[in-house]
């Protein structure tokens, strides 16, 4: 393991987190795309590793090629520049149930050490109400129907918490086995990427590790950064660091939406 | 047979006090003007229905009008938090919110059955998540075929359903196209029937994934040009992302947000009146 000294590189940890989540889709066919984060590494794999990568967002839309970033999920483009726009039942029922997509691709607002997701509510301590969250959205299904599911978020004890709030979304429950037993169809989490590094699911405890980190990055910020006791794994690697192209095709991407505002 | 006539008269005859109201669009033609048409008639203690309720659920909220709320994502597409909501559901501003709370798979399948007139519609869903946990509208059914237990998910049939579309022919039948969204399943689910337009024109042309509603199963459309703003319109408007990041402040803050709705809803007669006038 090696670290960039702080301060010598001309990339963000964002940056890092998108490049490296959009190359986790190098070999999907098909993804569904979450709102945020998601969608920008959807849109960058498209533009960078994976030209032919199939999006496909909940409004509706199949195979969307938009030139810049999504303004949201129902973004106009995303329809215009789509093989097809099916009604929203139909995308949930046929599509996604079906069990058409390789991959569903998701953020959270907090997650824990199986990968399960809470975007509902957030406890404040005694004698304060429920923090509000946006709700479920599609991820509960996206999760248990999809072949396997990528996430990625920023790194913080804030978002990586020791207990959830509440489960809104299944990840490997508390342990190998459970999605079995619940007869979900997909793999479920594979990779969790962030900031600081990628995170992925020992498969004898399902519980998440931590396998690299990216250029500058140490274990010990990750572990600080990680709200419990966070296995890493014998050998942690370090992630490529952006190319110039991908670099690019990201400020692209960035720069195309904020002209569209 | 859907009557064309005027929003005001339109909301008024079919939106009542204390009624479950769907205001549908998934992003895309959101039926704004006649939303704020219920806040100028003040009709309260509505329960709205919607999957992603957004910021003009946030402005009937946040004008003391909802009793409950049965959605699916609550949020501001592209920009963040729903501040009104926020404040209803975590301190009780203007009144207490009350939540039925659905994944969107769900709730596209309440409309479903809704629209099929069955009790229930099943699918492969909720596993693992404690959302079943808050709502009495899902249980478990098992397959009488193969004994796997699916989820179960109530009807939605809303005493009122608004959507926003682009065409209307004279006898009132509806074409809309671009995202529809779960527009048809919400029309066809309700009691009543309300559908904004773009414009009315003499023969509806078949588009291609166009959606048309008869007449026959409409009671009301009004013709009221961009009476989707902020969201948009395939074919007659864009979406206005500035609106919708403007609206974070103004919806963050108590006073802010009633001074923008005195101003652009309650006291905008010259647009109420242009939209009755066309």
């Amino acid at each position: 393991m090696t670290a960039t000294p702080a301060g010598t590189t001309d990339f963000t940890s964002d940056e890092l987190m998108e490049v490296n989540a959009a190359r986790a889709l190098a070999s999907a066919r098909t993804c569904f795309v979450g709102i945020g984060l998601p969608s920008t590494a959807a849109n960058l794999a498209r533009a960078t590793v994976n030209p032919g990568l199939v999006l496909i967002y909940e409004s509706g839309t199949i195979g969307s090629k938009p030139t810049r970033l999504p303004l949201s999920i129902g973004d106009g483009e995303l329809a215009e520049t789509a093989d097809a726009v099916v009604p929203v039942p139909e995308m949930f029922n046929y599509w996604l149930q079906g069990g058409r997509i390789d991959v569903g691709f998701l953020g959270a607002a907090q997650v824990d050490r199986y990968a399960n997701i809470n975007t509902t509510v957030v406890d404040r301590g005694p004698d304060k109400p429920e923090g509000r969250l946006p709700g479920a959205g599609g991820a509960p299904e996206i999760a248990s129907n999809c072949g396997k599911v990528l996430m990625v978020l920023r790194h913080s004890t804030r978002n990586f918490v020791r207990r959830l709030d509440f489960v809104t979304t299944l990840g490997h429950g508390g342990g190998p086995g459970d999605r079995k037993k619940l007869g979900m169809p997909g793999a479920g989490p594979t990779a969790v990427i962030t900031d600081l590094g990628v995170l992925r699911p020992d498969p004898a405890t399902a519980e998440l590790v931590l396998t690299e980190v990216h250029p500058g990055v140490t274990v010990e910020r990750v572990r600080a950064a990680t709200g419990w006791e966070l296995t890493v794994a014998g050998t942690v690697g370090t992630t490529e660091p952006p190319t110039p192209d991908e670099l690019a095709a990201l400020r692209t991407l960035k720069a195309a939406g904020k002209d569209a505002r | 047979m859907a009557d064309i006539r005027s929003l005001q008269d339109a909301v008024a005859d079919l939106v009542h006090d204390g009624d479950t109201v769907a205001m549908e669009g998934f992003t895309h033609l959101i039926p704004y003007a006649a939303a704020h048409e219920v806040i100028r008639q003040g009709i309260t203690d509505l329960t709205l229905v919607r999957m992603t309720p957004d910021v003009i659920y946030d402005q009937l909220i946040g004008a003391g009008l909802v009793r409950k709320l049965v959605f699916s994502w609550g949020g501001n597409p592209g920009v963040g938090s729903l501040h009104r909501f926020r404040d209803a559901v975590e301190n009780g501003w203007p009144r207490p919110l009350e939540l039925d709370e659905h994944s969107h798979a769900g709730m596209a399948n309440r409309y479903v059955a809704g629209a099929s007139k069955l009790p229930f519609a099943v699918l492969r869903g909720y596993r693992g998540s404690d959302i079943p946990t808050r709502t009495d509208t899902v249980s478990t059914v098992v397959c009488p075929f193969t004994g796997e237990e699916l989820a179960a998910v109530a009807a939605l049939n809303p005493d009122v359903t608004v959507i926003h579309a682009q065409q209307a022919d004279r006898a009132g039948n509806v074409q809309m196209w671009g995202l529809t969204g779960v527009q048809k399943e919400a029309a066809l689910a309700a009691d009543r029937v309300l559908v904004t337009v773009e414009e009315i024109v003499e023969e509806l042309t078949p588009r291609p994934g166009g959606i048309v509603l008869p007449t026959w199963v409409i009671d009301a459309v009004s013709v009221v040009p961009g009476g989707a703003h902020p969201s948009y319109a395939t074919g007659y408007s864009t979406r206005d992302n500035d609106f919708y990041q403007a609206w974070d402040p103004i919806a963050r803050d108590r006073e802010a947000f009633l001074t923008w709705i005195e101003e652009n809803v309650r006291d905008n007669v010259r647009n109420s009146e242009g939209a009755l006038t066309r």
